[in-house]
């Protein structure tokens, strides 16, 4: 596959943690179609199954009906992930990246996965519009791609 | 790509907990009910084994997270044993190092329990 090709593939996801294997499949097929070696191909496969575990559990409140969209673009070097939403915002500001010991303490879950995703990409951005949510999620290919 | 299962087998003082396939939202209840299973019946000696483990998202971590203070307000504790590589880098990206014994081998691990 050319880097010079560009990729635009979308699917649509029922609201449900039973699809999260599914998108991980999606997501994982064009990153290693786009060059990206099997470890990275995974790294980003995780912070796009930790976004759309985020939509799951609070844009729906998880309400299974609902549905959700990725959509991968790719071109040049940049991987780019959307996933998108019509449900409740959310703020990422208002989490606080976690502290391993503080957690402890505290009992608090969630927070990893945001900060999962920002470790693992090397972009994410939110934007709420009039009609849905969207994460952006980027990844640079920085090597020639792997076959 | 959805399977997950767990397997526990005790071991001297300690229950060994086998996780198999895919722990991430939809899987991670599994783990939850086998940890509180456990912490209900007095076993507060836990080895996780991952050998077979192909995937962790942060929702499986947060089960661990979920139950490591009460076991080890119990004297005892959730000692991890032979991660994959690219199970081992979400802990590590975590900081979970610092927090968790984690072992080459389930034997080093059952080790500290049993000695």
């Amino acid at each position: 596959m050319s880097r010079l090709e560009k990729i635009e593939a979308k699917k649509v996801f029922q609201s449900s943690t039973n699809s999260l294997s599914e998108v991980r499949a999606f997501v994982t097929g064009y990153a290693r179609k786009f060059g990206f070696g099997e470890k990275e191909a995974a790294e980003i496969s995780l912070a796009v199954d930790e976004a759309c575990t985020n939509v799951i559990k609070h844009a729906y409140k998880g309400e299974v009906k609902a549905q959700f969209e990725v959509v991968i673009r790719a071109h040049e070097s940049e991987f780019s992930i959307i996933v998108r939403d019509w449900g409740l915002s959310f703020d990422p500001d208002s989490v606080q990246i976690p502290n391993v010991l503080e957690f402890a303490k505290t009992h608090k879950r969630g927070g990893f996965g945001i900060y999962l995703m920002k470790k693992l990409m090397d972009s994410v951005e939110y934007k709420e519009k009039r009609t849905a949510n969207e994460v952006r999620l980027v990844r640079y290919l920085k090597h020639e791609p792997e076959e | 790509m959805n399977d997950f299962k767990v397997l526990t087998r005790e071991s001297g003082k300690a229950v060994v907990v086998n996780l198999q396939g895919f722990l991430d939202a939809h899987t991670a209840p599994d783990l939850e009910r086998v940890f509180s299973d456990l912490v209900k019946g007095g076993k507060f000696n836990i080895v996780v084994n991952f050998k077979d483990l192909n995937y962790i998202s942060s929702a499986g971590l947060g089960v661990f997270m979920a139950f490591i203070d009460e076991v080890r307000s119990n004297n005892g504790d959730i000692k991890l044993a032979e991660l994959q590589p690219k199970v081992y880098n979400v802990f590590d990206l975590l900081g979970f190092p610092i927090l968790y014994e984690i072992y080459s081998t389930q034997d080093e691990a059952l080790q500290k329990f049993n000695s």
